[in-house]
């Protein structure tokens, strides 16, 4: 099966007053149809930089993607021009944002929105495109989807302007939806529906996702494959289970032990030791040495991706060559 | 309206986005970032203005009411007719003009002061009080302040002016019973914010009263804000101030009024422009000096206020 | 929507009621106008005459009602020293001062909205810089000022431009300019503190990744968003227009409002001076009130919030 999203050595660097940060280090993955890849890690670590970087959305100008290829159906996006990245955004690569609260523009209604990208996608107008709308709608369960229309986003709860954030992104519908910590600022009873709903629309449409996170929890229940990314690069990178069950980085083995575990009893939770790394002043080691229980002197060095079993790979010299 | 709520180190969330294209421009840093800089020179003309105002007396090489009908209308000193001794020239009377400018300073400043003293104490007070109590009190108090910010400034202190005669006191009322109303309209938002704060209901959860709250935790947070208000309005008061002056209904002749001097020299400003051109340069600088570093007070303290 | 505009209908009709009395007590606190209408050797009896024949010797409570009762009417009453009716004069002289007021705040506006927005989408280049001290330059020259240069240099010495007057579109310019450069800035400000704001928004961020076109999230889906705060402030630029008209119209010789204003209280005139400031209030309270429903057409949660 080729891949929908095949992204290689992907880099993006910042320009600050205190140095270039490497945001995004030499990110790769790809991803089938219907796979869904959970992008993990603390923030900081590039996770929502590397999304951006995919569409080419990088804030100017102090950021810019300095290298990689990013294939969507065998397309480099990076050789595209802006004006064909503009078609591509949306409909063929649609991202979620975190914060439901403020992803609607306030002063439009739903159907405004929701029948833009219709028209722009589409070239649907007038009663096509509201018909269409009511689709949309329906599909990511919305009651009364038709006198939704009409409504502005602040009479909405976070919940549904989350869906209509959804219905917007499947408009295409999209080969790769992108969701950056989709339910993260909903409610803990409303984050399970949320998922299974993204989950439908997956089988249904059959995308790609990228799913963003820093919850475990949900990558276990969500994705096929996980990368779990620290300082810009990603260090491990494997199907959900094995990573779970036998994790090859200090760090994923860190961060699932600090993941407090029902009826186990400890005196005090598990964290990691440190601060996350200040990206302007790093060095030429592995970035995770300094927190790192099990570092020695090899680790001055920085470690290649290396293979720990068919489709498990880590960045660390505990398993290098 | 940006992300706000969520504490992120995340680089990704603080820039705005645009869309990046991938030929070689080099990477530079996001312009414009607040330079952290002292506004040296606005600093250095209101220092020099209130010296000036201070000293004038001592710094002015002449009288300057003194008249002298054969030295009227001299050029400045640049020009083959002027001389060093009126630096700037003299006016219709034979006054020299540096002299002048240099005392009327001295009404600038005063009036500028003083207004914006007794405005932004009373305003501040209404805002506060409003703020604080909500409700029907706010309610009130806002539809006065409305109504008085939307009242012209120079009607009222032309109407005051001709009622008791022009002077420096109406003048100073004939502002300030005007411009309280804009900080009280800034205040009031303040402390609206403010009391959303969790430390104001611990406070009065401890029992503290009105008085303690207002005094004790409300103002002081919002001091920040009425530096960079009255840091700005005193240019402002300072052109009304000369305006009026102008319209001949503020400080009466023959007292140095930078306003008065540009309306003396309006109907001979073909023959002696410089009598009204150089009043009208220094009340540009120095109104200019006290916005720009009014704008620095406001970035720096307080970046939210970027709609003044 | 129609409770909205209902209250605040109400609101500006009680503060004009009290300005009412404001202006009334003003006005007869400018002097005794009789002073100076009648000849310096009047005597006593000649006051009592004038008094009563002005209707000045009633009771305070008295002139306030009828000045009300006939306000409403339209009927201000004569004017002192032009002995003719006063809303005669109002009928000349407003149009004049509403019809220049409207050229500058078009022509400011025209300048302010592209400028602002330039600004604020090209942060940090020579555009932002330029309009960011054409902006502070605005708010700290003095009208008249610029008034008398203008009219000196332009008009005076180049001959380009009528120095008064209101004749012709070219006598529009000089006084449309100078009202209007101090609303340039403030707005342009403004518009660029809001558009910088919101471009950093989550929901242009959304715009963006949706694929829309970059020039229309900035002028429809930013701009919409970042006219809230300048609609805010335009009902108190809008007075601060009327306050400048003043003087730019005494500088310019336009026959209008301001000017009737200036002549009205430096010569005492009762009728005159209550007139104008009446007719000042409820023109900045009308306009106030339109900023107001703008303000709740441009946003809906003001609309549907109560």
């Amino acid at each position: 099966m080729s891949a929908v999203i095949d992204v290689r050595d992907l880099r993006t660097h910042i320009v600050t007053r205190w140095g270039t940060i490497k945001a995004v280090d030499g990110v790769s993955f790809a991803l089938g149809e219907g796979e869904t890849l959970g992008l993990v890690g603390e923030s900081g670590s590039g996770k929502s930089m590397t999304c951006l970087s995919v569409v080419r959305l990088v804030p100017r100008p102090a950021a810019r993607v300095v290298g990689g290829e990013v294939l969507l159906d065998g397309e480099d996006l990076m050789r595209k021009s802006d004006a064909e990245m503009q078609q591509i955004r949306g409909r063929k690569v649609a991202m979620i944002l975190q914060d439901p609260m403020s992803s609607l523009n306030p002063v439009f209604s739903v159907g405004m929105q929701l029948r833009e990208p219709l028209t722009m996608y589409h070239g649907l107008r007038g009663s096509a495109a509201a018909a269409r709308a009511v689709e949309l709608l329906a599909a990511v369960r919305i009651p009364s989807p038709a006198a939704r229309l009409r409504a502005f986003p602040h009479q909405l709860s976070g919940g549904m302007r989350q869906r209509v954030v959804g219905a917007m992104a499947i408009a295409g519908p999209p080969r790769l939806l992108i969701a950056d910590e989709p339910t993260t600022s909903l409610d803990l009873t409303i984050q399970a529906q949320y998922l299974g709903l993204l989950k439908e629309l997956q089988q249904r449409h059959r995308f790609a996702m990228i799913f963003v996170t820093h919850n475990l929890g949900i990558v276990a229940r969500t994705c096929d494959r996980v990368a779990v990314m620290y300082a810009g690069r990603i260090v491990e990178t494997g199907p959900v289970r094995r990573l779970f069950t036998e994790p090859a980085h200090p760090y994923t083995r860190a961060l699932l032990e600090s993941i407090p575990r029902f009826g186990v009893r400890r005196a005090r939770l598990t964290a990691i030791a440190g601060q996350p790394p200040d990206l302007a002043t790093l060095g030429t080691g592995c970035a995770f040495a300094p927190r790192c229980p099990a570092a020695f002197d090899r680790c001055v060095e920085a470690p290649p991706e290396t293979d720990v079993a068919p489709g498990h790979a880590a960045r660390c010299w505990l398993h290098g060559a | 309206m940006s992300s706000a709520g969520h504490p992120r180190s995340d680089p990704a969330s603080r820039l705005p986005l645009q869309s990046s294209a991938l030929p070689d421009r080099a990477a530079r840093p996001e312009p414009g970032q607040r330079s952290r800089h002292w506004p040296v020179v606005s600093i250095s003309i209101i220092v020099v203005f209130v010296l000036v105002a201070l000293l004038a007396p001592l710094l002015s090489p002449a009288d300057p009411y003194e008249q002298s009908l054969r030295l009227r209308f001299r050029p400045p000193v640049w020009d083959e007719r002027g001389s060093w001794a009126n630096p700037l020239g003299t006016d219709r009377l034979g006054r020299d003009m540096l002299s002048r400018i240099l005392w009327g300073s001295r009404v600038s400043l005063a009036a500028g002061v003083v207004t914006v003293l007794i405005a932004s104490a009373f305003g501040a007070a209404i805002g506060l009080v409003a703020g604080y109590y909500g409700g029907r009190v706010d309610a009130t108090l806002m539809r006065v302040t409305d109504a008085t910010l939307a009242f012209p400034v120079i009607l009222l202190a032309l109407i005051l002016a001709v009622t008791v005669g022009p002077s420096f006191t109406n003048v100073v009322i004939a502002i300030a019973v005007i411009l309280w109303a804009r900080y009280a309209r800034v205040i009031r938002g303040q402390v609206l914010t403010l009391m959303q704060l969790d430390f104001i209901a611990q406070a009065r959860i401890a029992g503290a009263g009105a008085w303690r709250v207002i005094t004790r935790h409300l103002l002081p947070n919002t001091l920040n804000t009425l530096v960079v208000l009255v840091t700005l309005q005193i240019g402002y008061v300072i052109i009304v101030e000369a305006s009026l002056s102008f319209l001949g209904a503020g400080i009466p002749p023959p007292t140095p009024a930078w306003g008065s001097m540009i309306a003396e020299g309006r109907d001979v400003i073909t023959i002696a422009w410089w009598v009204s051109f150089f009043p009208g340069l220094v009340i540009l600088l120095v109104v200019l000096a006290f916005n720009l570093l009014g704008d620095w007070l406001r970035d720096t303290l307080d970046p939210r206020l970027r709609q003044l | 929507m129609l409770r909205f505009v209902f209250f605040r209908l109400l609101q500006s009709l009680i503060a004009l009621a009290i300005l009412s009395v404001v202006v009334f007590v003003l006005a007869r606190a400018t002097g005794d106008p009789l002073h100076m209408i009648l000849p310096m050797n009047a005597s006593e009896e000649d006051y009592a005459n004038a008094r009563r024949y002005l209707g000045l010797d009633r009771p305070y409570v008295t002139q306030y009602l009828s000045f009300v009762g006939r306000a409403v009417t339209g009927d201000f009453g004569n004017s002192i020293r032009a002995r003719r009716p006063v809303s005669e004069l109002l009928r000349e002289r407003l149009p004049n001062s509403l019809k220049l007021a409207a050229f500058a705040m078009s022509v400011s506006l025209a300048i302010a909205f592209p400028l602002g927005v330039m600004a604020a989408v090209k942060k940090g280049t020579r555009i932002d810089r330029a309009a960011q001290l054409v902006a502070v330059l605005g708010q700290s020259l003095p009208t008249f000022w610029v008034a008398i240069v203008l009219v000196e240099f332009v008009a005076g010495r180049l001959q380009w431009l009528p120095a008064g007057g209101a004749e012709g579109f070219a006598s529009y310019v000089l006084p449309g300019f100078t009202l209007g450069w101090f609303v340039v800035a403030g707005m342009m400000r403004l518009l660029r503190s809001g558009m910088l704001e919101v471009l950093d928004s989550e929901y242009v961020k959304l715009a963006r990744l949706k694929g829309v076109a970059e020039r229309k999230v900035v002028w429809v889906h930013a701009l919409k968003n970042a006219l809230i705060p300048v609609v805010t402030f335009a009902g108190i630029y809008f007075a601060i227009l009327v306050t400048t008209a003043i003087v730019v119209e005494t500088v310019f010789a336009w026959p209008g409002l301001g000017r009737l204003a200036y002549d009205g209280i430096t010569s005492r005139d009762f009728p005159v001076i209550q007139a104008v400031v009446l007719s000042t209030a409820v023109i900045v309270a009308a306009v106030n009130l339109c900023v107001d429903c703008l303000y709740a057409v441009i946003d809906p949660r003001i609309r549907y919030s109560r």
